[in-house]
């Protein structure tokens, strides 16, 4: 199965709810419109952004004189696609290179860097893992059983140590055997709590000082967040200056629309989405085949 | 930054105030407005449609439009359609009385907060009286019994983990290891599973048939969007869950989802669970949740953490108080108070108006202004604290220099001692005017209790960190 039917069989449900649109008739009309703002806002997009895309839209369409739903599935998808920040380098692609998980409790950050460790492997890269989830009761344990399933090296200390002193420790490991890829796990903190927003900007700071590797910050976020994602995101990235987010468990039903609002506020490329919990359903990003699979063109 | 649901109703009653008569073009402009702020709240689409069409028939009545008062009568009838769509009792953990042991399961999403929770749970029980112990039945998440154990041995709760990659199995060994252990309760703590899953979805089923639970439970994340609709009708089809816990409120996300759940499914929302510690599962109740969400703060929940933190050595306290003055260690005493019960920011957002300050102070208000206080009292000696009289300008200054903070900040602090004292002084008279009568007494001790379980000062702590003289 190829990258873009996995990743259409795992948005299906969107693309169906859209395509009950383009397919009602064709006809284009007042309930038309309404009908697609309200399909856009069922996909966690938000109130506004639906707004402003079915708006610009219908601009569009009186302007080139779009009158058929196919022709109006095609503006649509470059309309959306066009909301994506695009990466200017692949953290996880163009090695050497250091990548600190963040993000709010649950949102698969231990799962997001386990699958990586196996990818890189497969792709012969050194990796090393590095267990700074120090405060969840057995984060440790599940990082290293990623670590013995991949074969990767994982570097822990005990639990409820500082964990800027673990990062401290895996960026010289990493040195000393001259790892291609490091993924560093911390532990998952709601951004509502300045106390645990400060630890993490420590954490980051003492990782970008002494890594002599590019380090990247990103957000791992769970496609069924809602519009607090856009919160959650603005603040990490106003505490740590993220580089781009992972969306994951975007297998459900859940349309991840929120990536849409994050990627276009903040201009932050989205660089991996999981649509399964296979290692190879973590998949490296396409606005296009995204957008696509979200209308629904075949 | 992004509005609440508060926020934004607040502000759309605002600007319907000073209205005489509204048209139906009023009406409409508010429910507009109501619409996008749900919208905003992650409410589903359809229960806002829905929401909106029922609240703008109520209020397209005579009564609200003639009234002199029309935006109260607005706010009143959202706020009765909200707390209506929560459910309107007040539902807790329904036990079978004949059954030992009773079995309690939870299920739900990846990373939703079901091991979190169950721990939270056990403590809870065990708090009340049970003897709980948790079954971890996750046989997928690499080292999730691993995580069960270490929460429940914090907790003093024994956990059962069977061997093997049978969740059922697990789950039948776990209700015998608790006859065995004499527990009463058996929590079972699943794996989470995606609605879709179908193979997945049917060892939850299988789980359920084993163990025959009295109550399941559903882990709800209170950020979840509006695919909400989809997982619970997905769960519930399949399940047939009791109940929901709403997981991880603590954050600023407005759980409008706990709107479109109970809409949804009927099913009601028994716990919300609030943050890291395990005292933080709290029992839900719809009207706070509604007037909470409406920005007219959770007093309720105020008082009641109160009283949990008022333990029988704060009216000792509060008697010595009364005897000796009010000293330093006293406010010391309450600042931690404070921090017990969840920190400013959490009393502040009970209040009415209080997300509204907030928001204000730029969203980060946390409890540094109580860190500062601390260690301005810990570079005070033993006799100053007791004697804070004695602190003269020699004093402060050692004492500034000493915690890192300016002669000002000192100064503000020994005037607020002042305002207490002098507070104290006043009850003293009372008490002493009252010593004769034992009802009097047994007034004053209540008054103590209450003022010992830190309460006037703390409220005037909050406003002051304002600067902006807020009174409550």
């Amino acid at each position: 199965m190829g990258m873009f039917d996995r990743l259409k069989e795992g948005l299906s449900r969107s693309r169906q709810a859209l395509n009950e649109v383009f397919y009602m008739g064709g006809e284009v009309d007042e309930d038309f419109w309404e009908d697609l703002e309200d399909r856009l806002v069922m996909g966690d997009m938000g109130a506004e952004v639906a707004m402003q895309v079915t708006d610009d839209l219908r601009e569009q369409a009186a302007r080139d004189g779009l009158t058929t739903a196919p022709k109006l599935r095609e503006a649509l998808v470059a309309r959306l696609s066009r909301e994506f920040a695009t990466a200017e380098r692949d953290p996880f692609d163009d090695t050497p290179s250091c990548v600190l998980f963040v993000g709010i409790n649950g949102a698969g950050k231990t799962t997001t860097c386990g699958k990586l460790a196996g990818k890189a492997k497969d792709a012969g890269k050194v990796c090393i893992l590095g267990a700074a989830d120090t405060f969840r009761a057995a984060a440790i344990e599940q990082l290293e059983v990623w670590g013995e399933r991949s074969d990767t090296q994982v570097i822990t200390r005990e639990r409820g140590v500082d964990p800027a002193s673990v990062c401290y420790e895996v960026i010289q490991q990493a040195e000393k055997d001259s790892a291609d890829l490091v993924l560093i796990d911390t532990a998952g903190r709601l951004h509502t709590s300045p106390e645990l927003m400060r630890e993490l900007a420590k954490v980051v700071k003492v990782t970008r000082k002494r890594a002599n590797m590019p380090v990247s910050v990103v957000l791992v976020i769970d496609a069924t967040t809602g519009q607090n994602g856009l919160n959650q995101a603005k603040e990490f990235n106003d505490a740590l200056e993220l580089d781009g987010i992972i969306v994951t468990k975007l297998d459900g039903t859940a349309k991840g629309g929120i990536a849409v609002a994050i990627s276009h506020d903040l201009n932050l490329p989205i660089y991996r989405i999981g649509v399964g919990e296979g290692l190879d359903d973590l998949q490296t990003f396409d606005a296009t085949s995204f957008s696509r699979a979200l209308v629904g063109e075949e | 930054m992004f509005n609440s649901l508060s926020d934004r109703l607040n502000s759309t009653f605002d600007k319907l105030r000073g209205k005489g008569r509204l048209t139906e073009d009023d009406i409409n402009a508010a429910m507009r407005e109501i619409r996008m702020a749900l919208l905003e709240a992650d409410v589903n689409y359809r229960v806002v449609k829905g929401f909106v069409a029922e609240c703008k028939e109520k209020c397209m009545t005579a009564e609200v439009l003639d009234s002199l008062t029309p935006a109260q009568n607005v706010v009143r009838i959202v706020l009765d359609q909200l707390t209506k769509l929560l459910g309107t009792t007040e539902s807790r953990l329904t036990l079978a009385q004949n059954r030992t042991p009773n079995v309690v399961m939870l299920v739900g999403l990846q990373g939703s907060g079901k091991t979190t929770a169950a721990s939270k749970l056990a403590y809870l029980l065990k708090k009340q009286g049970h003897s709980p112990l948790l079954a971890a039945c996750d046989v997928h998440r690499p080292a999730a019994a691993d995580q069960l154990e270490t929460l429940g041995g914090e907790i003093g709760v024994p956990v059962f983990r069977g061997d093997g990659k049978d969740a059922v199995a697990v789950a039948k060994g776990g209700i015998q290891d608790a006859v065995d252990r004499l527990c009463d309760i058996v929590i079972v703590d699943t794996a989470g599973r995606l609605q879709v899953d179908e193979e997945m979805m049917q060892e939850a089923v299988d789980i359920k048939n084993v163990v025959k639970p009295d109550q399941i439970l559903m882990v709800v994340d209170a950020m979840t969007g509006q695919d909400i609709v989809n997982v619970v009708t997905e769960f519930a089809n399949r399940v047939d869950f009791d109940g929901v816990i709403m997981s991880k409120l603590d954050g600023d996300a407005r759980g409008g989802g706990a709107l479109s759940v109970r809409e949804v499914t009927g099913k009601p929302i028994k716990y919300v669970s609030m943050g890291e510690k395990p005292d933080s599962l709290e029992v839900f109740h719809p009207d706070r949740m509604a007037k909470r969400i409406l920005g007219m703060g959770d007093v309720y929940g105020i008082i009641e953490q109160a009283q949990q933190a008022a333990d029988q050595q704060n009216i000792e306290s509060a008697e010595r108080m009364l005897r000796e003055g009010f000293t330093m260690d006293d406010m010391l005493e309450q600042m931690q108070q404070v921090r017990k019960m969840g920190g400013l920011k959490k009393m502040i957002g009970m209040l009415p108006g209080g997300d509204r300050m907030l928001a204000q102070a730029g969203g980060n208000m946390d409890d540094s202004q109580i860190t500062r206080i601390e260690s301005m009292i810990y570079s005070m000696t033993k006799e100053e604290r007791l004697k804070p009289k004695k602190i003269n300008g020699q004093r402060r200054k050692r004492i500034a220099r000493g915690s890192g903070r300016s002669v000002q900040e000192v100064n503000q602090l020994l005037k607020q001692w002042g305002e207490m004292n002098k507070m104290m002084g006043k009850m003293r008279q009372m008490a002493n005017e009252g010593a004769s009568s034992k009802k009097a007494r047994r007034q004053m001790k209540n008054m103590m209790r209450g003022f010992g379980g830190a309460n006037g000062l703390d409220l005037n702590q909050i406003s002051n960190s304002f600067g902006k003289g807020m009174k409550f």
